[in-house]
């Protein structure tokens, strides 16, 4: 399990997304780092051997164009390094983020219903997608800063240590206020950095709910309640704002005032020195000068960016982190190797003792739950919201196992089945209709894509949506939008029905996919239903007893548990829980 | 109560993607400025700081020439007194310090006063847009999605707020440097200012051409990882029927192909995006070589001293960064302006006509309500209600029924005035609602529709809601009147629990706390949506009690889902298609034997 990871486990994980090809790459780029930092260390050593040449008499100018030009070659060669450099950090980060993305893709879609569940679809959404760039973000920019920015304060720190004290000191002192404030920044600006996060999430809250409730609002002439409101929030989220503005616009002129003091400071220290010195030292004193205010200018650089690491870090690991722990976590529903029912049982669903729980939960969701549908049997599930209706029938497409007791369909434990012929066995329609982006044909025909129009015309007219696809522009190859914001509730669910119509499948399941449909609409369907497949067994959630009433068996679901089963004159004679429901639906003359 | 956060929502991404345009940037830019007026002055202090700055910045490396000529006369070289001035030395130290320390000072006051009023101006956009929506139809947030207007109170501010704050302080800064940098350079020496210029230029000419061809890469990776996600997102909300109809095989084959695709546009933008950082670089020695190149040979021929060299060494790269930093703060104010433009469009919006001149009320209602030939139409020229006139008498009871998507809620948006009709009159009591400010018409109503309202806040400020005076009492009582009492008495902090997202509250719960928010108001007419929502048969029938207890002695609109309401109800109003295609009770109706017969029967019939 996930939880109990330690960074370790983690990191190894992720290090399976890397492959030697990697690593090999990554110790080609650290090479040309090393090429890159080299010459970016030995230009400065050119330039300090131009201001030499410049004061050694008789210097004619290509001797300065001699230096200049080898200089002008590392600058060349340093910047062909980097080039390579970052095409391969380019490519490594791209390669993995391919990986990681697709691992944590086909993961989620073996995942069953209560890792989702675990995860949240958000979050999952989340992890597959911000956080993957965000790591890979970090791969292609923060490990070449990884890698260069010790390699320069090393570097540089090691050329400039034994040549003078008084020099060292002062650089020294830059890097300590430099890394003043670098805390500045992360203990005061980027803690409140957060809140603004949070502050702007009120400021859209507010505003959110004064749109949602924009009918509420006017109703109550609420409309200065809510400015009230929103105000609040957005002087909360401007005060903060202004506190981190306010501190950041302190930081970068200290930020260019540490440089270019330095620099200063480096000539002042340098002018007591050389005044000083004995008169034959003091041109090999005058050209170190010039060389040590550059390496402290790249010791200061390798500092800077060494901090900004600091900051960014921390995120990419937690993104990072993340999305190991989805790609760590194994599906809890393994693939069985059956792919036939047994002989003379197909269309036959049977529960034996079913109970289901949430892994760690005291309480079963639903338990005992014994029932039996014959081929071509209607069989109705009806209960209150939260009863564990929903979750019956979720147990026979294995969107949730068992926790006891088995699920037979067509005579065998649902176990027993490859998923995907258990799955083409059934005709699933969910309670909020889902439809993909494409086109009504592409949508109905989703699952059995060999289907021809005829079957795909014929599934639509069944789940009576024929009148409003023919009235859409383009018919059955009209666009649907994502999520098919494009089309209505009810028409949504229709197409939904459809699909599972076109899929042909032994057994249907609703749940609960009537509710969104009006009544008549909801009666033409369930006949047409019955002419056209009326040899199919049917699993149905339903709320309304107009709905359910003609069912062959009802089964009244209470806490989780089945409290009434039989047909509908049966129950309201028997089970009063049902009486109850029907009751509050339907007066006495209605019901009899 | 907050969407799940998805990847396509959110901010604009960093500097290395294409930046979205202004339809009319000059308009726009104008709108902003005449925006700011009030800190005009601010801004402008600001602007004269930025330039001064960057003028200190500009004649520092002119004195650190001077001190290593000091120094260097320290070089027992010919020409060189041998001995370092360190008077002199000392002198040109402060003065150097002071240079740099009052450059610090203007660039931290331009950062705080634009800090400042960068903040503030975003402030009051906010605040703007919000009593906006409060004055505008509801017509356009019935048109508009909420993401839209949201992201312009967040997002689009932000983006105007980051773009005054920085923008305007780096571009005048970044310009006077570039314009200080050039003055300096061509004063000092104009050969070496050529040849910096000439070296400098073609570096960037070389750099934007790179920039230019690796345009269509950033693009294509915006739009492939679009693709991408919305792949993701589609699949994993969608994960129940894709596992149902077996078409994970189907999701990963798309998946593998564009997650290639993503890959290989992917490495190029950013391994062309990573060169423009070793690029400036290389700019910068090349600039530097040129410099001391052309230095030495003017030095040889005596036209240019050491100091000069070294002040041209430290001008080459202040030259190169100030040109960096204007392209940066252009794409920041394209950006800007393109998110200005959609925050004014939206206060540019048609508000709802001013009422205070309007003064007709009803002291004493008794709760007549006729509809007098009433014409409607969400569009102009889609009528949808083509005349409408009936008479709900006092107390009396109207039934609205008719399948899903029949346009029931039309009914409650002419009652409250959310929307007016195109022609005929709405009367409460004899006098037309047309002729009462809108606030009046509106406290005559309690309402209670079928998407529960629910605010994060407590549960005393979700009921009691914008009423002055309620006590604890009066909540207490209504709580009990919805049957909620036994649930508030059982949390800890009562009626001060706060709900928000975390706050697990039902379904049933909302509604009890939306009737109850109804009692509170008291007013003396009711419209009511009594959806089945999804409840436990239980609390259902408490719902259902209250709601019934609120229609008595008040005149009621109900859009009625219920059987034994429909049955009851004065009059029924029987919808489709938008239009009222029958009026009467219900024996009436079943008489006529039409719509309403059929919809009724439907239900029964087998």
């Amino acid at each position: 399990m996930a939880d109990g990871m330690t960074r370790m486990d983690k990191l190894r994980l992720f290090m399976r997304y890397t492959e030697r090809k990697d690593y090999l790459m990554l110790m080609a780029a650290f090479l040309f780092v090393v090429v890159q930092v080299y010459m970016d260390i030995t230009i400065p050593g050119y330039m300090s051997e131009i201001v030499e040449l410049l004061y050694t008499p008789g210097t004619v100018p290509s001797d300065i164009l001699g230096t200049g030009g080898w200089m002008l070659l590392c600058a060349l060669v340093s910047l062909s390094a980097a080039l390579v450099t970052g095409f391969i950090a380019a490519r490594v980060a791209a390669t993995v983020a391919m990986r990681l993305r697709e691992a944590i893709f086909r993961k989620t879609l073996s995942f069953s219903m209560e890792e989702i569940g675990r995860f949240s679809t958000a979050s999952l959404i989340t992890r597959s997608t911000n956080d993957i760039t965000q790591v890979q973000l970090f791969i292609a920019v923060g490990m070449q800063v990884i890698i260069k920015a010790p390699i320069m304060a090393v570097w540089g720190v090691s050329m400039i240590l034994g040549k003078n004290f008084e020099w060292t000191l002062v650089t020294a002192g830059a890097v300590v206020i430099l890394v003043l404030i670098m805390s500045v920044i992360v203990f005061v600006a980027i803690p409140k950095s957060r809140l603004i996060q949070s502050l702007t999430d009120d400021v859209n809250r507010v505003t959110r709910e004064n749109l949602t409730g924009i009918r509420v609002v006017r109703a109550y002439n609420a409309e200065g309640y809510q400015e009230e409101k929103f105000e609040d929030a957005n002087r909360r989220l401007t005060d903060t704002n202004l506190f981190v503005s306010k501190v950041m616009s302190l930081v970068s002129p200290s930020m260019s005032f540490l440089m270019s003091g330095l620099t200063a400071a480096i000539y002042i220290v340098g002018a007591t020195l050389i005044d000083s010195a004995l008169p034959l030292e003091r041109t090999a004193l005058f050209a170190d000068m010039v060389v040590f205010s550059n390496y402290a200018m790249l010791i200061i650089m390798a500092f800077m960016s060494l901090s900004m690491i600091t900051i960014i870090a921390p995120r990419s690991l937690v993104a990072a982190g993340r999305i190991v722990e989805v790609i760590a976590t194994d599906a809890t529903i393994a693939d069985g190797t059956e792919t036939e029912g047994v002989p003379g049982k197909e269309g036959t669903v049977e529960f034996r003792d079913v109970s289901f729980s949430y892994p760690g939960a005291q309480e079963a969701v639903v338990s005992g739950i014994t029932f039996t549908a014959s081929k071509g049997d209607t069989v109705a599930i009806i209960g209150a919201t939260g009863c564990g209706k929903s979750t019956i029938v979720n147990l026979i497409p294995r969107f949730y196992d068992v926790t006891s007791g088995s699920v037979m369909v067509d005579g065998r434990d649902v176990r027993e089945y490859t998923q995907r012929s258990l799955r083409d066995r059934i005709g699933y329609v969910p309670q909020k209709a889902v439809l993909f982006s494409g086109t009504v044909r592409s949508n109905v025909s989703y699952g059995s894509e060999d289907a021809t129009d005829e079957e795909v015309r014929k599934a639509v007219a069944v789940a009576q949506g024929r009148d409003f696809v023919e009235s859409m522009e383009g018919g059955y190859d009209a666009p649907i939008a994502q999520g098919g914001s494009n089309v209505s509730g009810g028409q949504k669910q229709r197409l939904s029905i459809a699909r599972a119509v076109c899929s042909k499948p032994e057994i249907y399941i609703f749940d609960d996919s009537f509710s969104a449909l009006d009544y008549k609409t909801d009666l033409n369907l369930r006949r047409a239903l019955k002419d056209e497949v009326g040899d199919a067994t049917v699993i149905m959630v339903a709320q309304r007893i107009g709905t359910i009433r003609d069912a062959d068996t009802i089964l009244v679901v209470d806490d989780g548990r089945i409290v009434g089963s039989g047909r509908h004159d049966d129950l309201l004679r028997d089970c009063p829980v049902y009486r109850e429901i029907a009751l509050s639906q339907l007066s006495e003359e209605e019901l009899s | 109560m907050s969407p799940p956060p998805g990847p396509m929502r959110g901010r604009r991404h960093g500097p290395s993607m294409p930046t979205e345009k202004a339809a009319d940037f000059r308009g726009t830019i104008v709108k902003l400025v005449r925006y700011c007026r009030p800190y005009l002055p601010a801004i402008l202090i600001a602007v004269v700081f930025a330039a001064l700055g960057a003028v200190m910045s500009v004649i520092g490396p002119n004195f650190v020439g001077d001190l290593s000529d000091l120094i260097s006369e320290g070089i027992p070289v010919a020409g060189h007194s041998g001995v370092i001035d360190m008077d002199a030395v000392m002198r040109i130290s402060v003065i150097l310090l002071s240079i740099y320390a009052a450059s610090w000072v203007f660039n931290f006051l331009q950062g705080y006063i634009m800090a400042t009023t960068s903040q503030r101006i975003a402030r009051t956009m906010r605040s703007e847009i919000s009593a906006k929506i409060n004055r505008m139809p509801l017509r356009y947030f019935d048109r508009h999605q909420f993401g839209d207007t949201l992201s312009r109170v967040t997002n689009d501010v932000d983006s105007v707020g980051v773009a005054l704050n920085s923008s305007i302080g780096s571009l005048v800064n970044a310009l006077a440097m570039l314009l200080g940098c050039l003055v300096m350079m061509l004063w000092t020496n104009w050969i070496m200012a050529g040849v910096a210029i000439i070296a400098t230029v073609f570096g960037f000419v070389l750099m934007f051409t790179i920039m230019r061809r690796s345009q269509k890469y950033f693009v294509g990776q915006q739009r492939v990882l679009g693709e991408v996600n919305g792949q993701i997102e589609e699949v994993y909300s969608g994960h129940t029927v894709v596992k149902a109809f077996n078409g994970e095989y189907g999701a990963i084959g798309q998946f593998v192909d564009a997650n290639g695709r993503l890959y290989s546009n992917a490495w190029k933008s950013q391994f062309l995006s990573g060169m423009m950082m070793p690029l400036m670089g290389f700019v910068g020695n090349l600039g530097y070589v040129a410099v001391c190149i052309t230095g030495s040979v003017l030095m040889v021929q005596g036209h240019a001293d050491i100091g000069t060299i070294v002040s041209f060494m430290i001008y080459v790269r202040l030259f190169t960064s100030p040109l960096n930093l204007i392209a940066q703060a252009n794409t920041s104010i394209q950006s800007a302006a393109a998110a200005g433009e959609r925050v004014f469009e939206f206060l540019g919006e048609e508000e709802m006509e001013d009422e205070s001149s309007k003064t007709a009320a009803i002291d004493e209602v008794r709760g007549k309500v006729e509809f007098d030939h009433v014409r409607f139409g969400y569009l102009p020229d889609k009528t949808i209600i083509h005349d409408l006139s009936f008479t709900a008498e006092p107390g009396s009871k109207v039934a609205v029924v008719g399948p899903t998507g029949a346009g029931k809620t039309t009914l409650v948006n002419l009652l409250m005035r959310f929307y007016d009709p195109d022609s005929g009159e709405i009367r409460i009591d004899g006098i037309p609602t047309s002729d009462m400010p809108r606030e009046k018409v509106r406290d005559l109503f309690c309402m209670i529709l079928q998407d529960t309202w629910i605010f994060e806040g407590t549960i005393r400020e979700n009921i009691v809601y914008s009423e002055e005076g309620v006590t604890d009492e009066d909540v207490m009582r209504a709580c009990d009147a919805v049957g909620l009492i036994h649930f508030v008495n059982t949390l800890p902090e009562g009626l001060d629990t706060v709900l928000d997202d975390r706050a697990s509250i039902s379904a049933g719960q909302r509604q009890q706390i939306t009737i109850a928010r109804a009692i509170i108001e008291n007013a003396p007419l009711l419209i009511l949506d009594e959806a089945t929502s999804s409840v436990d048969t239980r609390t259902e029938r408490v719902i259902q009690r209250a709601m019934d207890d609120l229609t008595v002695g008040r005149t009621s609109f109900v859009i009625a889902h219920r059987l034994s309401t429909i049955r009851n109800a004065d009059v029924i109003l029987v919808m489709r298609d938008g239009d009222i295609k029958e009026i009467g009770n219900h024996d009436e109706l079943m008489a006529r034997n039409g719509y309403y017969a059929e919809l009724y029967n439907s239900q029964f019939e087998e």
